[in-house]
């Protein structure tokens, strides 16, 4: 009976827990209640990919309103592949989280970061489950609001103004979203993004459909904060505490992601968008200017939040390449490296958030001799940062291999070559961690307080294993790619 | 002084209309403008009201704020509650049909409830961003 | 080009032109909120608009009325309101800390107190 209702408690599970979470007050209880949730979610998800794979397409009408006139969650292999992946994310970062927030926040406001946690989750969720366009924007705002509050629970005071840039920028973005659903509601007649796509080429007036392109791409590009709308993500990651900032890295730009997908190949389709506007020419150019100058800026970051804040934006032009390269290696090039980079991020940040703890500041003086005190932490930056760079053996090397591939495929070398270069800046800012970690003293009247509590080395470094994982074993997560790809290059749903 | 017993005479007199204009735009909902949203608001604004002329501690001792905060729980809780009662009648999420035998009045059912839930909610969360804000004094100007 | 059947949308243009200009180019934090909800009020009037047919009447099924307006644009524009609300309240909210915390609510005497430390209040 519950195997039938699975899409519905996906995002209802975390929506009941919010609000349980609230009236229950407790710390430890909202705690176990969110790990148990995230868990839930987890199990949940990879059900509904298994789902996925040997029965296809699953549709779920909510309220038992038949599509199009109800609201439908469908679930093919390119969102269950996205559901799996914030369900691990989530996962990962609720048991991490309990003495991250514990050193961060008083007592009595704990269980408000849960509630908030939950919610982002369920939004996060929702998001990808949903077949219809305003219940996207709904958990859009849903997950974009909870996000605000817990980048707003940072330490530090600019935590407030980054929370106020980003909810001013975030809700532009959300709006557009909205005009560009009007517009084709106005066009459609429907907000079911599979019978909207069907509508869509009978239409003939193609003015408003052009226009409604551009507001979805605006603004779910401010979402996924690609260049040069990503002025919001620096100063988020940086304030934000640190298990906010590994969700976050890890999951809400690849959801925005995957809204771009959605909308590009299932509901307009590649030949409108690629092949009748420039939209090509627009997205690759963005894309390489993302991962060239967001790569040059993190060298040049003090703190190690900051500079793995820009390294995302550059990662995250890594991705739309892909997208720009509208071939199946270039497409699965993009979608695995979502799956990929958001494990190596959430690593990345889970282990930095260690730091945080022990040294307070993340700068790069104070992390001087880090390899000594922190070995193992250190040693996961180390192997996460190489998954960064692309190295052969790490899950990083596998996306930036079917971009290059792409890339080759299109004939175009200078793309290729592109990818491998500006893979090489990222060695210069993960070099400077190493350097100051390894080669370098402590700075005087540092304390070193030893490694990270377990509660928080555990799940970064499962994240760390995860990395090596995916790059020895592609099975799970180029094939879910793969399978992705079909979906998107196959045609409407 | 005179204005200020003006004012708490027609807050005593008046609030309690206001409260009952709420409960009829709440039920209204399904053949006028209305709706658990709007009636929320005018619920907040009836007891917003009471604070603003009888000052926020008493309007506090009225509705403490642990009882704001359940009310925001609890409000999305009956919401979701209806649609798991949707799931264990044997339905989908949120299915109003299965709700009551002739489905026309199961949709009924279901939307009174849902309704409910969302003024509970939306009073609830009104209240408490005036709370929040107005209980913030801030240094320089004391009022 | 029919500019006076099509008013609405001019208006509707108009707005949010005018409420992105206010957030971009004030720099009071409230301002912006205030440019923030100019814009999305446009956006309301997008989608109910053309919701209204000529000679519809209210959706609810009567005897001797053949058209009716379309009710789905104002469920959409009620969450989208309800959406609107909790955006600027949280807005409000982290505008009222910041003020605690820098003592402005300039943008740029903000950023000012930022780079050289200066507590609020």
């Amino acid at each position: 009976m519950i195997g039938e209702h699975l899409p519905a408690l996906q995002v209802v599970v975390p929506l009941v827990a919010a609000p349980l979470i609230v009236l229950l007050r407790s710390a430890p209880l909202a705690w176990l209640l969110a790990v148990g949730v995230s868990w839930a979610s987890l199990v949940i998800a990879v059900a509904l990919l298994l789902q996925v794979q040997s029965g296809g397409v699953i549709s779920y009408a909510i309220g038992s309103w038949p599509p199009p006139w109800g609201i439908e969650y469908r679930v093919d292999a390119l969102n269950a592949y996205v559901l799996v992946l914030v369900g691990l994310v989530a996962s990962v970062v609720a048991p991490y989280a309990r003495s991250s927030v514990a050193a961060e926040l008083p007592r009595e406001r704990h269980y408000l970061f849960y509630c908030m946690y939950m919610l982002c989750l369920a939004g996060l969720l929702g998001i990808a489950i949903t077949g219809d366009a305003f219940n996207l924007f709904v958990f859009l705002e849903i997950s974009s609001l909870s996000t605000y509050v817990l980048i707003a629970l940072g330490r530090n005071r600019r935590a407030l103004l980054a929370a106020y840039q980003y909810l001013i920028m975030g809700t532009i973005g959300a709006t557009f979203y909205v005009i560009g659903i009007g517009l084709l509601y106005l066009m459609t007649g429907t907000l079911n993004l599979a019978d909207m796509a069907s509508r869509l080429r009978e239409v003939h007036e193609l003015r408003p459909v052009l226009a409604a392109l551009a507001f979805i791409t605006v603004g779910v590009s401010l979402k996924l904060a690609l260049f040069p709308l990503h002025f919001w993500l620096p100063n988020a990651y940086a304030c934000a505490p640190s298990p906010v900032t590994a969700f976050l890295a890890a999951t809400a730009t690849k959801v925005s992601v995957y809204v771009l997908l959605r909308f590009y190949f299932s509901v307009f389709g590649a030949a409108f968008v690629f092949e009748r506007l420039p939209m090509r020419g627009l997205v690759l150019t963005l894309s390489v200017l993302a991962a060239v100058t967001a790569s040059f800026v993190a060298v040049f970051q003090q703190d190690l939040k900051r500079m793995f804040a820009y390294s995302s934006v550059a990662q995250i032009g890594y991705i739309t390449l892909g997208i720009a390269l509208v071939n199946e290696n270039g497409l699965a090039g993009a979608v695995v490296h979502l799956f990929n980079h958001g494990v190596t991020k959430a690593a990345l940040f889970l282990l930095v958030g260690g730091i945080a703890l022990r040294t307070g500041q993340v700068t790069f003086e104070r992390v001087a001799g880090l390899g000594r005190r922190m070995p193992l932490t250190s040693l996961g930056i180390v192997i996460a940062g190489l998954s960064l760079i692309g190295t052969p053996g790490t899950a990083g090397f596998i996306s930036k291999w079917y971009l290059v591939l792409g890339a080759l495929d299109r004939g175009e070398w200078w793309l290729a070559a592109l990818i491998v270069a500006s893979s090489l800046i990222a060695v210069a800012y993960v070099w400077r961690f190493v350097e100051a970690a390894y080669l370098r003293e402590p700075a005087p009247g540092v304390a070193g307080s030893g490694e990270a509590p377990d509660g928080m080395l555990v799940p970064a470094w499962l994240m760390v294993a995860a990395c090596v994982y995916f790059g020895l074993d592609t099975s799970y997560s180029l094939g879910g790619a793969r399978a992705a790809v079909a979906v998107l290059l196959g045609g409407a749903p | 002084m005179r204005s200020d017993l003006v004012l708490r005479v027609i807050a005593k007199l008046l609030i309690p209309f206001v409260l009952l204009f709420a409960l009829y735009v709440q039920f209204h909902g399904d053949f006028g403008p209305g709706g658990g949203f709007q009636a929320g608001v005018i619920i907040a604004a009836a007891m917003i009201f009471y604070a603003i002329v009888f000052g926020l501690p008493a309007a506090r001792r009225m509705v403490p704020d642990r009882a704001v905060e359940a009310m925001v729980a609890a409000g999305v809780l009956i919401y979701a509650g209806v649609g798991v009662a949707g799931l264990l009648l044997g339905g989908n999420y949120l299915d109003y049909f299965v709700l009551d035998r002739v489905p026309a009045h199961g949709q009924e059912r279901g939307i009174f409830w849902v309704e409910a839930g969302v003024a509970v909610t939306v009073s609830g969360v009104m209240l408490k961003i005036f709370y929040m804000f107005a209980g913030r004094r801030s240094d320089a100007d004391d009022a | 080009m029919n500019f006076a059947g099509h008013y609405s949308y001019w208006i509707t243009v108009f707005l949010m032109i005018a409420g992105l200009y206010v957030v971009i180019a004030r720099g009071n934090l409230i301002k912006k909120l205030i440019g923030l909800g100019i814009f999305q009020t446009s956006v309301y009037l997008l989608y109910i608009a053309p919701g209204k047919l000529i000679g519809g009447t209210a959706p609810i099924i009567a005897s001797g009325f053949g058209t009716y307006s379309n009710p789905l644009p104002h469920v959409l524009i009620l969450t989208a309101i309800v959406v609107g609300v909790a955006t600027l309240a949280l807005g409000l909210a982290i505008v009222v800390r910041i003020h605690e915390a820098y003592g402005s609510i300039e943008e740029d005497e903000i950023l000012d107190r930022d780079l050289t430390g200066q507590e609020g209040r």
